[in-house]
């Protein structure tokens, strides 16, 4: 009687997970006017400097989070008692706060006339193009993901046990040898859901890149965004989009899972 | 000096993360509606904001959304975790697979793939998007998460509990409100709160799911105003949000702390 309880929710995820993934696919091999086409997806290689980009940029921004996050959720996991609950409580605050409205305030803050360039202005610095710039993309990614990132690596960190890396030093490591043989094997599927967690989001991104980057650095998420809302209707190729870049995430997911062999849902939560 | 060189490192990446968040409050504050110039102390704009009434109408709106999904996802997601945790370990892998779907798609596909779902729908049924199409959107995404929370609860669980309270005379149902609903407890309060602040959060599934209707989310409404010069009454709205966020996590901290502080006690005696 147990195993029924399933059922609402395994009817539940037939029609609203499956079957529209089937229509992804249905309508990327559909024309406009009806009837089988390969015509979207042989449309795709049209894109590749787009699908280049989007993937050159997040990754880009997964290392730069990953690099920023390691020492911070090291330190945090480190610390103990009420001063680690604030540093959590500090890195999961931006995570609940509106990311349309901290983009636009990055927005205020990158543009030429904007405050950053107004503060240098004052130390006689002269005005720096910042907005409407890759480095700009870049920026929004990192400043919205990297809680993602910090999150999972210290919840591996805080479980590994201080006297491995205390009989690590009794044996003659330094710093670097510890990081590097200990904590970072260690830390490892931490690592793997950090890196998912921000490369999704970065990947298939619109308004990061819309707002931040202009109008010369369109991602995936902008030409799939504009086949389904926007200007360019056409859910036919938007769906072609959609399924590349669906396939794309499977193998990148596959290509991670070999590195750990281990579930990773534990560490998610 | 390495002391010094870690707080100096913390300091940076808060200063980054709050940089943003910092401004879109500072300028709540400001007289004129420029984004870069400070002319002067008011808070007109949360007078101004309390008597918009699309503000508040979409504000009304997320909350009843997010309130409706999480608990049908956590009614749902629960249920489906314990059917799912008897389940023979073949079915389970494919089912488990499927949940993963939503947790690893991009948001943009999840999203376009519902709305063409719900197009379809509106064609053959004469639906309307909106409401429904929302709600029914979040409460997919959110169930993943549920079930992610739950089933390493009901791992822990000694099976036998379940078994014993049969033998003891109690009905299913019984034993399962009574025996089982306690242990697994934590894990269906934290997914309810996962579901509930995702589907708070949510801006890029719901503005593929929401169509062209009145029925509008905060983050919908705050991403149509960003399409004209954004009024200041938006930042009153952050600032408040902001407050709240940090009133709820301070309250969570404390009560952990405190629960903490007993149970060091009660292990000294």
């Amino acid at each position: 009687m147990r195993k029924r309880m399933a059922t609402p929710y395994l009817i539940w995820i037939l029609l609203f997970t499956l079957v529209p993934l089937g229509m992804v696919v249905y309508y990327a091999f559909t024309a406009k006017e009806g009837g089988f086409t390969l015509q979207n997806l042989t449309n795709i290689p049209k894109y590749a400097p787009v699908f280049a980009r989007s993937i050159w940029l997040a990754l880009v921004a997964t290392a730069l989070c990953l690099v920023l996050a390691f020492p911070v959720a090291y330190r945090i996991a480190r610390s103990t008692g009420n001063r680690q609950r604030t540093l959590l409580l500090l890195v999961m605050l931006p995570m609940w706060m509106n990311f349309l409205l901290c983009t636009r305030a990055w927005m205020t803050l990158l543009e030429d006339t904007g405050l950053i360039n107004r503060f240098l202005g004052l130390i006689g610095l002269g005005p720096v193009h910042m907005i409407n710039t890759q480095g700009a993309v870049i920026l929004g990614m990192v400043y919205n993901y990297l809680p993602f990132m910090i999150l999972p690596l210290y919840s591996v960190m805080v479980k590994i046990d201080r006297s491995v890396i205390e009989a690590a030093r009794d044996l003659g490591a330094d710093g670097i040898r510890v990081i590097g043989r200990i904590i970072i094997p260690l830390s490892m599927p931490g690592i793997i859901s950090g890196i998912t967690m921000v490369f999704v989001p970065s990947v298939s991104t619109f308004i990061i890149s819309r707002w931040l980057g202009g109008s010369s650095n369109l991602l995936i998420g902008d030409l799939i965004e504009q086949q389904f809302i926007g200007s360019a209707y056409d859910p036919y190729a938007g769906s072609a989009l959609a399924l590349v870049l669906m396939v794309l995430m499977l193998i990148i997911m596959a290509i991670m899972n070999l590195f750990d062999s281990e579930d990773i849902e534990g560490a998610m939560i | 000096m390495k002391k010094l060189f870690s707080r100096f490192y913390m300091g940076l990446i808060f200063l980054f993360l709050y940089a943003p968040i910092a401004v879109l409050i500072f300028f709540s504050f400001n007289q004129s509606k420029s984004r870069s110039v400070f002319t002067g102390f008011t808070l007109n704009w949360y007078r101004e904001m309390l008597r918009d009434d699309m503000l508040m109408t979409s504000l009304k709106n997320t909350l009843i959304v997010a309130v409706l999904s999480s608990v049908i996802a956590t009614l749902i997601g629960t249920l489906a975790a314990i059917g799912i945790s008897r389940m023979k370990k073949r079915v389970r892998t494919v089912v488990m697979n499927v949940t993963y779907i939503p947790v690893i798609n991009p948001d943009i596909v999840i999203g376009v793939s519902m709305m063409l779902l719900f197009v379809l729908g509106t064609r053959l049924l004469g639906l309307e998007l909106g409401f429904w199409s929302i709600l029914i959107a979040h409460i997919t995404f959110s169930l993943p998460y549920v079930i992610l929370n739950v089933l390493p609860k009901l791992r822990q669980m000694d099976h036998n509990l379940y078994e014993a309270a049969l033998d003891l005379g109690c009905r299913r149902h019984q034993a399962i409100w009574k025996v089982v609903l306690p242990e697994i407890l934590p894990g269906v309060v934290s997914g309810l709160f996962m579901a509930f602040t995702f589907s708070l959060d949510d801006f890029i599934v719901t503005y593929f799911t929401s169509g062209s209707s009145s029925f509008q989310t905060l983050p919908i409404t705050i991403y149509s105003m960003t399409r004209k010069p954004v009024s200041p009454k938006i930042n009153a709205m952050f600032t408040l949000l902001f407050l709240v966020v940090l009133l709820i996590l301070i309250f969570v901290n404390l009560r952990d702390s405190r629960l903490e502080k007993r149970e060091q006690e009660r292990s000294s005696i």
